[in-house]
């Protein structure tokens, strides 16, 4: 399963409850979700010890768009929006954790 | 109404009632759904699970109380009704609060249930 | 494949409606299709053709309807939703048709992936 997630996890619980209760799988951070995988944001250490059972991806637009350059987290993936559009269709289904 | 294969459906229900409409309005699509003759399952979670809190009162608030509605939906063949048991816990809530029937899951064998299904719409 | 998007925020307000625009560009741009879009909750508000925005920003609602012309994209706007709003026939911008709730159901039932964009 794909699990979408749009929103911070400084400011809101959706990747929060996603990794506390999805089985393994694939996230795609979008739109203000994507903070959640810079370098020294108060979710770090949650993001990386979920690594273990998630491939983290984030999209690279929103990303750019809120200017954070080189902070990407070791192990989290950049798509663009083709790369979206591939990740729901490589998994089965997708969620988006609104 | 029904044509072709039936799908799993889930209604994945994150938000509490009244607040925002989403909790009535998921309530609508699960009744449509269940016409389509689909599979559906409902799942409530983090402060979904306020939406079958027994007691609601809506009259002060000048709002329809759709509680009523979750009690009705065995008349649809809607029988699937999942709460995740550490959203009760963390609210101090427990089935006995619940205005239905419900089967309570723990987190792994939810996040199971949602990878069985064929479309999860969250609301 | 067959792509089934579901709108549920109004433009403007939310990124949700750029995302599910962006999402669509994309999948159309790799060969596949769009079959229908549906617009819920405030999302009914992108079906405004009285929308104006300033000159130097994006026409959200320009760029669904453009997107229903050149690849058949079938825009359905939720009517309990929009009657709830205020969006009728009357306002309704060109691509756009309001229907019911069964509608996205059907989109869950015919479309290979259902993707939703909200708040």
């Amino acid at each position: 399963m794909l699990h979408i997630i749009n929103k911070s996890p400084l400011s809101n619980d959706s990747l929060g409850s996603c990794l506390r209760v999805a089985a393994p799988g694939d996230i795609l951070l979008t739109e203000d979700a994507v903070y959640a995988a810079t370098v020294g944001n108060a979710f770090e250490g949650k993001l990386r010890e979920a690594m273990g059972r998630f491939k983290v991806y984030v999209l690279q637009a929103d990303w750019d768009a809120r200017g954070l350059g080189d902070r990407r987290i070791e192990g989290v993936s950049a798509v663009d929006h083709g790369g979206f559009v591939d990740l729901t269709i490589s998994n089965n289904c997708c969620q988006s954790w609104l | 109404m029904s044509e072709g294969a039936v799908k799993k459906f889930m209604f994945v229900n994150r938000k509490a009632p009244y607040g925002t409409i989403y909790a009535l309005e998921s309530l609508e699509v699960v009744l449509i759904t269940a016409a389509f003759d689909q599979d559906v399952s409902l799942v409530f979670m983090d402060d979904g699970v306020y939406q079958l809190k027994k007691g609601q009162q809506t009259k002060g608030i000048e709002t329809k109380n759709f509680s009523p509605t979750y009690r009705a939906l065995e008349g649809y063949d809607i029988e699937k009704l999942y709460v995740e048991k550490e959203s009760l816990e963390a609210r101090g809530l427990s089935e006995d609060d619940l205005l239905v029937d419900v089967t309570v899951l723990g987190r792994a064998e939810m996040g199971a249930l949602m990878n069985e299904q064929d479309v999860v719409l969250s609301f | 494949m067959k792509f089934g998007i579901v709108v549920n925020e109004g433009p403007y307000q939310h990124q949700a409606s750029d995302s599910a625009y962006l999402f669509a560009k994309a999948a159309i741009a790799k060969g596949h299709e769009v079959w229908r879009v549906f617009f819920y909750h405030d999302g009914v508000n992108n079906a405004s053709k009285l929308t104006e925005p300033p000159q130097d920003d994006r026409n959200i609602v320009n760029r669904w309807t453009k997107l229903a012309e050149e690849h058949k994209v079938d825009l359905v706007v939720c009517v309990a939703a929009a009657m709830r709003r205020g969006i009728r026939e009357e306002n309704l911008a060109a691509g756009f048709r309001i229907s019911g709730l069964g509608q996205l159901v059907e989109a869950g039932t015919k479309c290979d992936r259902l993707i939703t964009f909200g708040d």
